[in-house]
């Protein structure tokens, strides 16, 4: 199977497995559940990281950099804010 | 860095970082599996962010990774940015937050996508497969970068959240996504042409903006999670292009998340989501006809509902954005505590659409300490409805109105809502008898079991705490 068919494959699997998982996702859970997902989304850094890290091409070092600073905010403010919202969700008995 | 590792190491390193993105992988979807629970939802939060960092540190052994200034300027600036933007965004502001989330996320993974092209000595040796991944990264990460920063500025008020439209629009949107697609095929043809890389940006961002202009604010929700769904998707199109299961994985769960949301979002408001993008409807403040004035409704005041109220047994609260607006919630979970000491049981109904995105509302009272075992989704709390003795409606209006269900002609009609005229009673805090955004008329305002508490939502609730106390 060549490259991309077999990541076709993968990219559907995982298209599957998400709407199984994040159709149990209660309604009240839903904000966080988005800003957690978009933190997630933010794993393109990986390959910001691999672009700013290379030494071939300086244009492409400027380019990298501008997607790791873009990737960063999205993954370090996504996964904080997600966190500060849940820390507010509590049950009853924990007062 | 993994150049610095002995010789013997350095043969297992490629196999090393795949299996860390699996374990990674594997943290991402306990994670998000966990967030299904309210009790478990901030661990779930914690093991995906565990995940991300493994999935950081390890990319570094990468052994084309041989410079580290921009890469650690890079995450020095940006971390700076979304702690602090993180720390300091408030409640109400959240889905301005996360739509610019997004259009940082899909922007990141147009600009990876780009330096891929760029960093190739020979483009033309990347192959058809992957040029034409980047081509669609970049498409997808554009549209997602200039789509999010209009959402954020109709959102924040610095754009009109009125549609905003012109003649022949979808005519032109759908030339411009002919135009993106075909330039995606130009560009796969001639990789190294700056020309068709160019063009196609352009068109991407372009296209971005056009697509979220026409939308209402009022249909602000369905955008950020059609945006959030399309974050997903540009990170899944940079997996194809550095061909790393990692991201395609997660940018297809995330992309699946989105979906879903945008459909459970899209049901609540009884809309298509053709519709919602070409329909231009749900300005926010659009010209509202004035309420027959000449019906008669009952009023009530503040010692009124107080003795109403404690004498019940159950107490069901209806919020709506305009509690929000009002900055209430901390005065209605006073309320509630004072009800509460006198032994009325207390739950708070929430429509999918009271908030400005999927289950804001839900994190709006949270943050006013309201317990989330109190939260009560639409279908739970009508079952609750007949059982209710009091209803108070605070600060919405078409979640509640029952030409939903009986008026055919009524433009939301088929529109789920809140049973509220099975209880007892109902009382809507208000400011007028003026229909809401929609500019539907209420039937409930009139009916012999309503009574309207006319006044600013917080103003009427701070009366209301206090005639509790001295009850």
């Amino acid at each position: 199977m060549s490259g991309i068919i077999f990541n076709l494959f993968v990219f559907v699997l995982a298209s599957f497995v998400g709407f199984e998982m994040i159709s149990k996702v209660p309604t009240t859970l839903h904000t966080p559940l988005m800003s957690g997902a978009n933190a997630i989304s933010g794993i393109t850094i990986i390959g910001a990281l691999s672009v700013a890290g290379q030494t071939d091409s300086v244009t492409a070092q400027y380019i990298g950099f501008a997607a790791l600073v873009f990737a960063t905010i999205n993954v370090v403010g996504g996964f904080a804010v997600t966190d500060r919202m849940l820390e507010m969700f509590k049950k009853k008995e924990d007062k | 860095m993994g150049n610095f590792l002995p010789p013997s190491l350095q043969a297992a390193v490629p196999t090393i970082m795949q299996l860390s993105y699996l374990v990674a992988m594997v943290l991402f979807i306990l994670g998000i599996k966990k967030l299904s629970s309210p009790d478990t939802a901030r661990k779930g939060n914690q093991m995906a962010s565990l995940g991300m960092l493994l999935g950081v540190v390890i990319t570094l052994l990468n052994k084309g990774i041989l410079t580290f200034e921009f890469i650690i300027a890079g995450i020095v600036v940006g971390g700076v940015i979304g702690i602090v933007a993180a720390r300091k965004v408030a409640m109400t502001a959240m889905p301005e937050m996360v739509a610019l989330f997004n259009g940082f996320g899909g922007g990141a993974s147009a600009l990876v996508a780009w330096g891929s092209l760029v960093m190739a000595a020979n483009p033309a040796m990347l192959g058809n497969q992957v040029t034409v991944t980047i081509g669609i990264s970049v498409f997808i990460g554009s549209i997602t970068f200039t789509g999010s920063v209009i959402a954020y500025g109709k959102l924040q008020g610095m754009i009109s959240g009125n549609p905003i439209t012109f003649p022949g629009q979808h005519i032109f949107n759908l030339l411009i996504t002919i135009a993106g697609i075909a330039f995606i095929g130009l560009l796969t043809a001639s990789p190294s042409s700056a020309l068709f890389l160019g063009i196609l940006f352009g068109l991407s961002l372009l296209l971005g903006i056009l697509m979220v202009i026409p939308i209402g604010g009022a249909d602000m929700p369905v955008v950020i999670s059609l945006l959030n769904s399309m974050s997903g998707l540009a990170a899944s199109a940079t997996g194809f292009v550095i061909n790393n299961n990692l991201l395609i994985i997660s940018g297809a769960l995330v992309g699946a998340a989105g979906f879903i949301l945008t459909t459970i979002m899209c049901k609540s408001m009884n809309r298509k989501l053709t519709n919602v993008l070409f329909g231009a409807f749900g300005g926010e403040g659009a010209a509202a006809p004035e309420a027959s004035a000449d019906r008669n409704v009952n009023q009530t005041s503040a010692d009124d509902v107080a003795i109403q109220t404690s004498y019940s047994d159950k107490v069901a609260i209806i919020p709506g954005y305009g509690l929000a607006v009002a900055q209430a919630q901390h005065v209605l979970k006073e309320v509630a505590d004072k009800l509460e000491e006198k032994g009325v049981e207390v739950m708070y109904g929430i429509h999918p659409v009271a908030g400005r995105m999927p289950g804001h509302m839900n994190v709006l009272l949270a943050e006013a300490d309201v317990p989330y075992d109190q939260l009560y989704d639409m279908d739970e709390i009508n079952r609750e409805m007949p059982s209710t003795d009091v209803v108070l409606i605070i600060g919405a209006n078409d979640v509640v109105n029952p030409a939903a269900k009986t008026q055919p002609d009524s433009p939301i009609y088929g529109m789920p809502v809140i049973n509220v005229e099975e209880a007892q009673r109902t009382i809507i805090f208000k400011r007028s008898l003026s229909p809401g955004f929609s500019g539907i008329d209420n039937e409930l305002f009139y009916a012999d079991d309503n009574q309207m508490f006319f006044g600013d939502a917080k103003d009427s609730l701070t009366k209301l705490a206090d005639e509790l106390k001295e009850l």
